[in-house]
């Protein structure tokens, strides 16, 4: 169940010292100090010059050409707390991954489910902010192979600016976009500011999307095309609808982009299934989240996640 | 306005055209005063039909006793209705900011919202749910001790006159069960078996829970822990009305960020009832016209009590479903004042408080795009006030827009204040209003003193504050 967060005194939240402290074991109390509110202690380093990550389209289109499925894992940023983000995307790239999906903690997330719905409230319970998060890319990015695509609800962006906003972004390297409530008649701003800085903004589709419908939303994706994988939020199933085969084709008569598909996929079993009915790419977040945020301690979660990670990669090949 | 038998097309009536035209500012429909004024040939209803002389230029249907019966009866004008259902969008704000996973399930809302405005059959039914259900027409009740109250305060010994709206009087005890009766029955209607609500004070939640027994619906009340705690009198009528409820660790934001979430995950057979004037397009518009009901009363009373319109109407605003409903009819009435009045909390400096239109910025939260507390970040900031029915970080899309343009003026009262106009109805009106609709009854104290002897003033008592009164029992008096 999503954990609440102290709803009065919101000043605090961005305030390190005052973090909410949630039940923990006792190892976890000794290494959460030493980790604690990343925002503060993180410091960038040298080498600010871009590594020349390519784009999503382009990363798409290098794929198909060795016959691969895209391996895109979506974590938290700020869950357990940004250093550990920062290290997980290392550990991500290093196994493999070919795009990373980054989420921005917000407050009420009406497209998660309770997993990632529990990392949002702890990694903004920590004081993780847009600003923190920047930081971190700009100093994490150069060191990647493969590029971000960040997900982030549509009111934080409106505050700062959609303009802004994708400055900033692309300033650090950041790739894509992902806004999961701003339907296809909403996304005109958006995707006027995003490609002004070459942002690819990816659209969903979902099984309740009628053929219409889901060809004017392709047509206007960019980087590549979200299908949501079942009715509902975010979280791990137990399979894959059999529809996604279905859809998959549909979408495939309508476009060539690359379509990705996500919400349910928690493993390997899965992913391989998904491949199998022809999807360019597989998007697995819950799993990965529940795994880094239920862990005794980051450490052991990076650990944990280079396995499963593995495992995952290991099936699309 | 012309007289004079005319078939439904509205717009062979130039002059209604006209009126018509003037209603497009910002897309609201100004339904009830583009009423046609009909003759007798070309009604198809029972009811006494009025002849409007032509230098008279508001129009208005002399509804007869069952005032929430539509105006529209066969023919309705085509035009007509789809300025109810408006686009969405309110000037700059409302539209549908939700995942791509709910947006056909919204349109099939809109169709059915189109389909049931047609419907003279389902507008029969309602009206007489509303009539034989709900307990309408409420009231509008002359608060003869509290108008002296006000002028005994003034110097000059002026004062307006004071009418309450009494809303308190429905079944259910708020105005919340206009909107739920009406979407019940739109739910059985798209065969759905099960109804999921979110609710804050508990008021929506009773209502859906009654409206729900009544046809034979499943229930699912999404409500927060600090609020079950708050209000827990209605959280028992809830599961005695066979509702099941849930808890969510938060308060009504959180409720309803969960109760969307449950309705995503079964759409099928879910049918998610919103309490009230935000969320995504249809669902504001719909429960607009559903709580225009209050505002339609009001005008016909006002008439037959003083023969005119009343000069100020009064509201407290959460998110905006009570104001709405009374304002709504008046829009048009240039001369009709409208105040909204927010809950101030602890204070609006102590960043305690639910002021959204007063304090608050523009962003987009639960599907829609309105006023929202928020932080620098564009975080959602949780509010506070003792009127538990008026915390919500949103507001109405369209009160937004009446507040940008000008149309609507929006104010505030502290905790304290809405306390101390509890106690005092209570004592000189024998009428005890839930803390919400306190909100309102206490900006009177700024107001009266503006206002000159014959103003007639029309606050909306949006509900009964039995389940309130521990809480202003055991309050300290100022």
């Amino acid at each position: 169940m999503a954990v609440a967060l102290k709803s009065s005194g919101f000043l605090h939240l961005n305030n390190p010292r005052n973090r909410v402290f949630l039940p923990r074991t006792p190892s976890q109390l000794q290494t959460s100090s030493s980790y604690s509110s990343s925002v503060k202690r993180f410091s960038p380093m040298a080498a600010l010059t871009t590594a020349p990550t390519v784009g999503l389209s382009e990363t798409f289109t290098r794929l198909k050409e060795q016959g691969k499925v895209a391996f895109i894992p979506y974590i938290t940023a700020g869950d357990p707390d940004l250093s550990t983000t920062a290290q997980a995307l290392k550990v991500l790239d290093s196994c493999g991954s070919d795009i990373i999906e980054l989420g921005v903690p917000y407050s009420d997330p009406l497209a998660d489910g309770p997993v990632i719905q529990a990392a949002a409230t702890r990694s903004l319970a920590r004081g993780t902010n847009f600003d923190g998060i920047i930081s971190m890319l700009k100093e994490v990015v150069p060191q990647l192979s493969c590029p971000i695509a960040l997900f982030s609800y549509y009111n934080p962006i409106l505050k700062r600016g959609t303009e802004k906003f994708m400055s900033t972004i692309k300033d650090v390297g950041v790739h894509g976009l992902v806004v999961p409530d701003v339907p296809l008649e909403e996304t005109e701003i958006l995707r006027k500011e995003a490609a002004k800085k070459s942002i690819e903004l990816v659209l969903l589709t979902t099984p309740t999307t009628p053929t219409e419908r889901m060809k004017a939303i392709v047509e206007a994706a960019e980087g590549f095309v979200y299908l949501v994988s079942s009715v509902g939020v975010t979280g791990t199933r137990e399979s894959v609808s059999g529809r996604v085969e279905d859809l998959l084709r549909e979408i495939k008569e309508a476009t060539t982009k690359p379509v990705a598909v996500g919400f349910g996929i928690s493993k390997p079993e899965h992913a391989k299934q998904v491949a199998r009915w022809g999807a360019d790419g597989v998007i697995i977040g819950s799993a990965i989240v529940k795994l880094l945020g239920e862990a005794k301690s980051p450490e052991e979660g990076l650990k944990e996640l280079e396995n499963f990670v593995k495992s995952l990669k290991s099936a699309l090949v | 306005m012309a007289c004079g038998s005319f078939n439904y097309s509205f717009f062979a009536n130039s002059v209604g055209k006209e009126m018509c035209e003037k209603r497009k500012t910002g897309n609201i429909a100004k339904v009830a005063t583009c009423s046609l004024a009909v003759q007798g040939n070309t009604s198809t209803t029972a009811k006494p039909v009025v002849e409007v002389p032509a230098d008279q230029n508001s129009t208005f249907i002399n509804l007869g006793r069952s005032s929430t019966k539509r105006r529209f009866e066969t023919h309705r004008c085509q035009e007509t209705i789809e300025e109810i259902i408006g686009n969405g969008k309110f000037g700059r704000f409302g539209g549908k900011f939700v995942p791509e996973t709910l947006i056909t399930c919204l349109n099939m809302l809109e169709a059915e919202f189109r389909s049931v405005l047609h419907d003279v059959q389902f507008q029969a039914e309602l009206a007489t749910a509303l009539r034989d259900y709900v307990g309408r027409e409420t009231p509008l009740y002359y608060a003869q001790r509290l108008t002296e109250h006000y002028k005994s305060k003034s110097c000059s010994g002026e004062g307006p006159e004071i009418y309450l709206k009494r809303e308190d009087l429905n079944h259910g005890g708020a105005h919340k069960m206009n909107n739920a009766i009406a979407q019940a029955m739109i739910a059985r209607r798209m065969g759905r078996t099960r109804v999921v609500a979110a609710t804050g004070a508990g008021q929506h939640g009773v209502a859906t829970a009654a409206a729900c027994a009544k046809l034979s619906l499943e229930c699912t009340v999404f409500m927060g822990t600090k609020d079950i705690e708050k209000q827990s009198s209605n959280v028992l009528l809830m599961k005695l009305l066979g509702a099941q409820v849930k808890s969510v660790a938060g308060n009504f934001k959180d409720a309803t960020s969960e109760a969307f979430r449950n309705w995503v995950n079964d759409l099928e057979t879910s049918y998610y009832l919103t309490g009230t004037v935000v969320g995504p397009h249809p669902c504001p518009s719909m429960v607009r016209e559903f709580q225009s009901v209050i505002g339609k009363e009001t005008r016909k009373q006002a008439l037959e009590k003083w023969g005119g319109e009343p000069d100020v109407l009064v509201a407290c605003v959460g998110s905006g479903s009570n104001a709405l409903g009374l304002f709504h009819e008046f829009i048009d009435d240039e001369d009709v004042r409208l105040i909204g009045v927010e809950g101030a909390g602890i204070g609006l400096d102590s960043g305690h408080h639910s002021a959204t239109l007063t304090r608050g910025e523009v962003g987009v939260y639960h599907g829609a795009m309105s006023y929202l507390l928020q932080d620098h970040e564009g975080q959602i900031v949780g509010p506070h006030s003792i009127g538990v029915g008026l915390e919500y970080p949103g507001v109405s899309p369209e009160l937004s827009f009446l507040k940008d343009s000008g149309r609507a003026e929006f104010h505030t009262a502290t905790d304290q204040e809405a306390l101390d106009a509890y106690r005092l109805l209570c004592r000189l009106e024998g009428i005890f209003p839930a803390l919400e609709a306190c909100h309102a009854l206490a900006f009177l104290d700024k107001l009266c003193p503006t206002l000159r002897s014959g103003t007639k003033v029309v606050v909306n008592c949006s509900g009964r504050g039995d389940k309130d009164a521990a809480i202003v029992f055991n309050s300290k008096l100022t």
